[in-house]
């Protein structure tokens, strides 16, 4: 399976122009601005004053320990949970007002409706345009896209765990969103659909020119795909490294894993000098 | 006919196989006179009576009659179970209000009530649906609130960010994964119907299955109520059957009920 997600993932383009061309927006990924961003809950203060830019189209990887507050910070962006004080927006000015589907999510688990078929699964990513007459063709194109057009009819119970994530970045990209935030997308699959996952992910990424945000535990995996790598430790973004490596980008190259030892060594500085003392 | 087919259609003849067996065995020990039929007539006797029954019309009132008591009391015990079960699942506030209550309501048997019932309804067709409704509700009220609340939150949360309204979570989030226990429900409530219905009708009746059986054991007529009995285990498969081959349609995603 991994190999043939592959070869489909290469072949994919001319379907994600297809379903752009149905759009009524197609344009590119949105800035995104946020302004000394707080998030308690009760006592326990997550997010302490949150600064940060991030320009139209960029890929940025945002690691950090358990508990750091990256899940937080993108629960935010999407809506799931309200700031308690500061404030961010997408867009050039505060005041711009976009679309409902202008920002999608794609969570660890697939969270598919195990009873809706395939099909009917990416078409809940339309959001309110799931009633237009072209609603079936552009999930249909999309799901494609993912390399899964020939599963449409079929219970998402039948999938495979790798198959299951890919129909809901089906999902989430049927609507050409602007803004993708991952939230450690690929987690809870093996090592080899992990990889093929993160070409596909890199591949529509590079074709749709979202800006995508993805939270992730995997250090290389960070570095592999982002043009940036934020580092949040106890609620304050503690590293900002520019990744200017030029794509398509090697698995294991030693440019990869210089930066991949930086982000570590930063991550466990604390640990280090423990060690010392 | 390929041999599959024929093994197909023997497999279906498996579930039939233990009961019927039983009856065979049954009728050759009453001809052989092991059984006296004054304690079990035997299975052909039974038969001649539903036959004679039949030819004179009197099964099909009391079984037309026994039935439509069932139907009514589930239909009414069953929506009120299900609409409660709905504002309760989705409504915090409003299983505080009502929780107790029912609660409490549920621990009495509802069988218990029956001398209460025929002071205030006599025997008439309003204490046995009353009974019935008492019967079905409480079921189908326990698993639709159970599966309401059993919902994966992740998928409600996911609804949200795709921009789902309130009526569209509902319909197609919320309501589709209640529905396994909701049948759950459906199923025991069945039960109890046939349960409150036998045990209403025997008690305080003046037509329907258990009242035929009840008039024929004051004139020892063994057979029909044995005939009685088994048109009720035959009316509860029937029912059962109905309710499997819904949840079989309606659960078409469910691993459960997919034949791969």
């Amino acid at each position: 399976m991994t190999g043939s997600a592959l070869s489909i993932a290469r072949s994919a383009p001319d379907y994600w122009h297809q379903a752009r061309e149905g759009a009524s927006d197609p344009g590119p990924g949105l800035n995104l601005t946020i302004r000394n961003l707080t998030k308690s809950f009760g006592a326990n203060q997550v997010l302490k004053g949150l600064d940060l830019f991030v320009s139209a189209g960029q890929f940025v990887s945002i690691v950090g320990k358990s508990g750091c507050g990256k899940s937080t910070l993108l629960r935010l962006l999407v809506g799931l949970d309200q700031p308690t004080s500061g404030s961010f927006w997408f867009g050039s000015v505060p005041e711009e007002k976009h679309d409902e589907s202008a920002v999608r999510v794609m969570f660890q688990e697939p969270r598919l409706l195990p009873w809706a078929r395939v099909l009917g699964n990416v078409e809940v990513g339309l959001g309110r345009a799931r009633k237009h007459a072209d609603a079936r063709d552009r999930a249909l194109a999309t799901l494609t896209g993912v390399g899964l057009g020939d599963r449409r009819d079929e219970w998402p119970s039948v999938l495979s765990g790798g198959q299951r994530q890919r129909v809901a970045l089906a999902r989430a990209l049927v609507s050409n969103p602007r803004v993708l935030a991952f939230d450690e997308p690929l987690g809870a699959l093996d090592a080899l659909t992990r990889i093929s996952m993160q070409n596909l992910l890199e591949q529509v990424w590079r074709d749709q020119g979202f800006t995508a945000l993805m939270v992730t535990h995997d250090v290389a995996e960070a570095v592999m795909l982002g043009d940036r790598v934020l580092l949040i430790e106890e609620g304050v973004i503690t590293l900002d490294l520019r990744v200017d490596i030029p794509r398509p980008r090697r698995r294991g190259s030693p440019e990869i894993a210089a930066l991949e030892g930086r982000i570590l060594d930063a991550l466990f500085k604390d640990a280090r000098a423990g060690e010392d003392a | 006919m390929s041999a599959e087919r024929r093994a197909g259609r023997l497999d279906g003849l498996v579930p039939w196989a233990l009961p019927l067996g039983l009856v065979v065995l049954w009728e050759i020990a009453s001809q052989a006179g092991f059984i006296s039929s004054r304690v079990l007539p035997a299975p052909s006797a039974v038969v001649a009576a539903g036959w004679r029954l039949a030819s004179i019309g009197e099964l099909w009132v009391n079984m037309g009659v026994s039935a439509l008591r069932a139907a009514i009391g589930l239909v009414i015990g069953g929506t009120f179970g299900f609409v409660l079960g709905l504002t309760n699942g989705l409504s915090r506030k409003f299983e505080r209000a009502t929780d107790t209550l029912l609660q409490m309501v549920r621990n009495v048997p509802h069988l218990a009530l029956i001398p209460l019932v025929i002071l205030w309804f006599g025997i008439d067709e309003t204490a046995k649906i009353f009974l019935v409704v008492l019967g079905v509700f409480f079921p189908i009220y326990i698993n639709t609130l159970h599966g309401i609340r059993s919902v994966d939150p992740q998928l409600i949360e996911m609804g949200r960010t795709y921009g789902m309204t309130s009526f569209e979570l509902f319909w197609r989030v919320i309501l589709p994964g209640a529905l396994p226990s909701i049948f759950v429900g459906l199923r025991y409530a069945l039960g109890f119907m046939w349960l409150t219905l036998i045990v209403a009708e025997t008690i305080a009746a003046s037509s329907g299955i258990g009242y035929m059986a009840m008039q024929a054991r004051e004139f020892l007529l063994v057979d029909v109520v044995v005939l009685s009995i088994l048109i009720y285990a035959l009316l509860g498969k029937l029912a059962d059957s109905t309710a499997r081959l819904l949840e079989r349609s309606c659960l078409a995603w469910h691993p459960a009920f997919q034949s791969k």
